[in-house]
């Protein structure tokens, strides 16, 4: 291989979300990958929470999948239980050396069946459980480990030889070399290799580590996960009482200028509303009480949750606190802390403190940086420039995730497609030539056969296990017409159970698949995939939802819910015996995108599409380019981004993929997937295979605080222009935080206020040091990084006064002049303040424009108006609807670099659609029976999607054809034809009768038994 | 209340059967929602899941009645946000002529109903469940002379 020359592959340091989903978007858009994780197993901090913040999910649920998917993608290479050892080379073309250490396995043919750690006689703690359970010395992290390869610690094992008897896959080898250096070539490099919990046994005065009832917030997690240590139940660990009263303490190792953190970590605050809120429905009466210096809930949708948890939960707030000490009762191991309530202090005793400890670069990141070279802040994060937020300062090796700086899932997500679009794009020549294509068996004829029903029965850990009876259900389906295997699995979706289904369908001569778990709408593309790996048509599986519709909602009926289970698995079993296989149609790809928007998102996602080697239409509604950024004079960090505008408009102008479409709108979208077509207002036509919703947001026009109808009252915006162009002149300045924001009309934060208060404030002290300048806030919310900006501005001087939305500040006019009272919660005082300045923190709003939009694209919206994504934690720049994906603020508030990497992410996104000669279509589609067809044209008119065609089929006798590429299976034409002539694929008629015949049959019967 | 759990202990107690009908991405995400966010509602629904409302044929309503059904729902998106742009239109006109049909027919209008669910709306599937299965233990099971 010549110096020179690209290579199309991309190696991925860590294998967390981030990591993982950097993986799927390149080896979905023609890159090879190699996923390198340090551990045994993929998943990384997610894996091991309970559920996530704000849609409370399961963690495990939700990651499961992806971790399937990810270990059984046919372009990701996983080395997993490895380090990076050395790089050399340059952007295009790294030479990597790996050290590979040995698992003492032979890792083709461990089958993770796990009989050798239940033969182990030694015992050791699980890094998994945070030491809190045991774990033997050969061991997987925890069940859904993928890959599912055990692993033998070195350290603990005595070498007596148990497990190599036991093994009959005879996968054991202990004389393996410890460790094997393996080197790959590649183009780029992805770091994410996350952040570690801060040690908070550092933090003596806390106790961790010394009083058993004081745990970290991260320990609490494994204890509230039904597969952790304690299998979900709350206890203390002193006595193994349930806790009545639940303490947490906010910033442990965060803000904090007794250590090296004192920046923000950005997830623990909604993380320890989480924790309160799963805690009490975990245990019935239990109080919990969460000290905030602030509360931080600053993302999409976070302050409704922290509503719910103090109005619905009752969990108890005290702001501005940071607990001094926790002080054990020796006695009863008791915990006693003093705080702050309003001007008074308080002592009270809790039976469980938990203390939210923050992020920490990584152990790995000082040798990851040695090896790499890339600039790391003072803090040992991987340093980023804030206009271009996932590359590292060396070409070609990018970064997303926690590593570049602390962050929730969806932002690291986001990044992490982002990362790979910038992978993408330097490597776009290269793609397709490493990687090689999925091959499924040969799909077995079931036509004329009789049904041969599997059916598989998850616990989901206790998640329905805890209320439906499992094996009885279990029992019951086995006894189903047509049903010839059931069994019951700890958790149906994860890898070794895949294993088991492919195994039972070939043992069983299965034709009909039946999974009753969770719910179709996330897992069953997953089981569908399993399937057709053992030969059958994906469309040969059905689904009872024993969890979401069951299990979950009938939580104190378990008799009932049981009952229900085995109703919902009879209607399951009865339409998986009538069905078919289905044919799906390839349908090619126009490889163009359609950007809706030409502001600083749009633009990026624009250009990197381009980048890509794709056509893309850039629709913005002004004359010009730019949106919000034009108007934007200082980022934080404190550069102007008029340059980079300048630059970024150059760029799109003179890039030949790109066509601009300034001073328009879109009218029309038609088509689906891969063949979009679009009309313009000005009558243009567009044909393009995917599209970027970035419509941008709107500030705020207050309406209060005599905000346009005295001078001196002004917008943030106002002031940072003016700053901008040097006519800043006043003695002093009030800013009033969270106008139109967080309030019942628009209950959300607005995320960017905050900082952009502090950067102004900063700035005013720069060019005029005599100002004084007072922030009027509830919460400063400078999450991150730009909690150092709010301690500076401290240190400067700044004079912060923190008001109660109860009684928020007033602004009255006294001739000229305006005066400002507010009632200081902190002091318990009204201050009164005559500023020059009335600076208005105005919120972001959503684009009234999105209303429309969102009708034209057939995507959601929230409650606010802001666009709604797929999923709120996984899919955070992906509609439901395929092929259409949003960023920046269409998405909700958010700073310039986080609009960037969403930017990037839905450019990457694009990619992996347009990277492909053509997709498969989905076998649910409506079919005409022409013999029936009387030809009338009812499906035609009705058809919003111009699915169904009269065609002449002789002289003068049309009928009705649908076109399968373009129908979406909704099924209304099959309800509306006057002949019965359509059937609907897959909800056939006599398939959904059969359902509602075993949703009542026998019911009479038992019943009548019952009563 | 009390008088309801007074007058349950002295009748054999009636266990409403409901058959509710789900589009895929507004109602049956709502259902799942419920489910997320653990809101509580009496086991008597079972779902069958469908793309679209407008897939809902008014044979499959009136098989369900036949079949011994005490109650049925239709559920799709909320008017305007339907994923298939106005397939629940169809339903709600359809819903209208069921509606009159089987009042007709002798079967309550309490026992048939057309909802507007969306996927965030898990409190709402739950709230419209809890309030069909009390309308129905008020009505007691269809009469048989109608069934």
């Amino acid at each position: 291989m010549s110096e020179n020359k690209l290579v199309g592959a991309v190696l991925v340091i860590g294998g967390g979300p981030a990591g993982m989903q950097a993986a799927l978007d390149l080896a979905d858009s023609g890159f090879k990958v190699y996923l390198l994780e340090s551990t045994p197993s993929i998943g990384g901090t997610m894996s091991q929470l309970d559920k996530t913040f704000p849609t409370n999910d399961c963690s495990m649920c939700i990651l499961s999948p992806k971790l399937v998917a990810t270990g059984r993608h046919e372009n990701i290479t996983m080395l997993t239980h490895s380090e990076l050892k050395k790089v050399e080379g340059e952007a295009g073309n790294f030479k990597v050396t790996l050290t590979r250490h040995s698992r003492y396995i032979i890792e083709e043919k461990c089958t993770g069946c796990g009989v050798c750690a239940e033969h182990c006689p030694i015992e050791g703690t699980s890094a998994f459980d945070r030491d809190m359970a045991p774990e033997r010395a050969i061991y997987v992290p925890f069940p859904q480990a993928v890959p599912l390869i055990y692993t033998i610690d070195r350290g603990l094992c005595i070498g007596c030889g148990i497990c190599e008897r036991f093994c009959e896959a005879e996968a054991i080898k202990y004389d393996m070399d410890p460790d094997i250096e393996e080197t790959i070539d590649v183009g780029a490099i992805i770091l994410a290799p996350g952040y570690d919990v801060y040690n908070s046994s550092k933090k003596v005065m806390y106790g961790h580590g010394a009083f058993p009832n004081v745990l970290s917030n991260i320990e609490f997690e494994r204890m509230l996960s039904a597969s952790g240590p304690t299998e979900g139940h709350v206890i203390r660990p002193s006595d193994g009482d349930v806790p009545k009263k639940i303490a947490f303490i906010q910033c442990v190792g965060s803000r904090d200028a007794q250590t090296p953190n004192t920046y923000c970590s950005s997830y623990c605050c909604m993380a320890a509303l989480k924790q309160a809120v799963i805690a009490q429905e975990h245990v019935s009466g239990l109080k919990t009480t969460i000290f905030f210096m602030d509360t931080r809930a600053f993302g999409k949708e976070f302050e409704e949750y922290l509503h719910r948890a103090e109005g619905e939960y009752g969990v108890r707030m005290f702001r501005n606190n940071r607990i001094s000490k926790v002080q054990e009762d020796p006695g009863t191991s008791d915990l006693m802390l003093s705080f702050i309530d309003g001007a008074d202090i308080n002592e009270e005793s809790f039976d469980l403190v938990v203390l939210s400890s923050g992020a920490t670069p990584p152990e790995s990141s000082k040798a990851l940086s040695k090896s790499l070279g890339m600039n790391m802040n003072k803090f040992g994060f991987c340093e980023t420039d804030e206009l271009a937020p996932v590359d590292t300062s060396v070409p070609g090796i990018y970064v997303c995730g926690a590593f570049s700086g602390p962050k929730d899932i969806p932002d690291s997500v986001a990044q992490a497609s982002g990362a790979a679009g910038r992978a993408a794009a330097l490597l776009a020549d290269e793609r397709d030539t490493l990687v090689t294509k999925k091959e499924y068996p040969e799909e077995k004829d079931v036509t004329d056969r009789e049904p041969r029903i599997g059916v598989f029965v998850c616990h989901c850990g206790i998640n329905i296990g805890a209320v439906v009876d499992v094996p009885k259900v279990m029992e019951y389906a086995s006894e189903l017409p047509g049903v010839v295997y059931a069994e019951a699995n700890l958790y149906t979706c994860s890898q070794d159970t895949q294993k088991k289904i492919r195994e039972m369908i070939d043992e069983h001569d299965l034709n009909r698949v039946v999974v009753a778990s969770c719910t179709p709408r996330t897992h069953e593309p997953l089981f569908q995939n399993t399937v057709k790996e053992a030969g059958l048509n994906k469309y040969l599986f059905e689904m009872a939802n024993i969890r979401d519709q069951c299990s979950w909602v009938h939580r104190l009926e378990p008799e009932a819910a049981t009952e229900k289970a085995k109703d919902l698995v009879r209607m399951a079993v009865a339409k998986a015996s009538m069905l078919e296989p289905l044919p799906q149609p390839k349908i090619p790809v126009t490889p163009a995108a359609l950007v809706i928007g030409g502001g600083l998102s749009g633009m990026t996602a624009a250009l990197e599409i381009a980048k890509a080697g794709y056509e893309v239409h850039i629709v913005e509604k002004e004359k010009e380019l730019g949106g919000h950024l034009r108007d934007i004079y200082h980022t934080l960090a404190g550069v102007s981004p008029q340059e980079t505008l300048a630059e970024l408009k150059k760029d799109l102008q003179d890039h030949k993929n790109i066509k601009i479409h300034l001073g328009e709108t879109v009218e029309e979208v038609r088509g689906y997937i891969g063949n979009f077509e679009s009309t313009l207002k000005g009558g243009e036509e567009i044909k393009h295979g995917a599209v970027v919703v970035a419509s941008g947001a709107v500030e705020y026009e207050p309406n209060e605080y005599l905000y346009g109808q005295h001078p001196k009252v002004i917008k943030q915006t106002d002031l940072g222009k003016m700053l901008a162009n040097g006519k800043f002149d006043a003695k002093s300045v009030a800013i009033i935080q969270c106008v139109g924001s967080r309030n019942e009309e628009h209950p959300n934060c607005s995320r960017i206020c905050c900082s952009t208060a502090m950067a102004n404030a900063l700035r005013i002290r720069e060019v005029s040091p005599e100002t004084s300048v007072y922030i009027l806030f509830r919460d400063i919310r400078t999450f991150g990084f730009a909690e150092e900006n709010y301690n500076e501005a401290a240190r400067q001087g700044v004079t912060f006064l923190r008001y109660d939305p109860a009684s928020p500040p007033t602004v009255s006019a006294d001739d000229d002049d305006v005066v400002v009272e507010v009632d200081e919660l902190f002091i318990e005082e009204t201050i009164t303040i005559r500023p020059d300045y009335v600076v208005l923190n105005a919120g972001v709003h959503p684009n009234p424009d999105n209303k429309e939009l969102a009708q034209l694209l057939k995507v959601p919206r929230t409650k606010e108006g802001f666009f709604l994504e797929a999923h709120m934690k996984l899919r955070p720049v992906d509609f439901a609807t395929d092929g259409i994906f949003l960023c920046g603020l269409a998405h909700s508030p958010r700073l310039i670099d986080e609009s960037i990497s969403q930017a990037l992410a839905a450019a990457a996104r694009v990619n992996t659609i347009l990277s492909k000669p053509f997709i498969e279509a989905e076998g649910v589609v409506s079919v005409v029976d022409q013999d029936k067809c009387i030809g009338c044209g009812r499906c035609e008119e009705l058809c919003e999607y111009g699915a169904p065609r009269l065609e002449e089929v002789s002289p003068g006798v049309f009928k009705a054809r649908v076109n399968e590429a373009l129908c979406k299976g909704c099924g209304s034409c099959v309800v509306e034809c006057c002949s019965r002539a359509i059937r609907s694929k897959h909800f056939r008629s006599d398939q959904i009768i059969t359902m509602i015949e075993a949703a009542l049959a026998d019911d009479d019967e038992e019943r009548e038994a019952k009563a | 209340m009390v008088e309801r759990s007074e007058a349950e202990q002295d009748q054999p107690s009636y266990n409403p059967r409901i058959v509710a009908f789900c589009c895929n991405w507004c109602s049956y995400a709502g259902a799942d929602l419920a489910g997320t966010t653990r809101v509580q509602y009496p086991p008597n629904v079972r779902i069958v899941r469908v793309m679209c409302s407008g897939r809902v044929d008014p044979a499959f309503v009136l098989k369900a009645f036949t079949l011994g059904a005490d109650g049925v729902i239709i559920a799709g998106c909320h008017p305007s946000d339907c994923h298939y742009i106005n397939g629940n239109e169809k339903t709600a006109t359809r819903g209208d002529f069921l509606s009159e049909f089987l009042e007709e027919a002798g079967i309550e209008s309490q026992r048939f109903r057309v909802e507007w669910i969306a996927g965030s709306e898990g409190q709402k599937f739950a709230e419209v469940i809890r309030g069909m299965v009390s309308d129905l233990e008020m009505l007691g099971p269809v009469a048989q002379e109608v069934a």
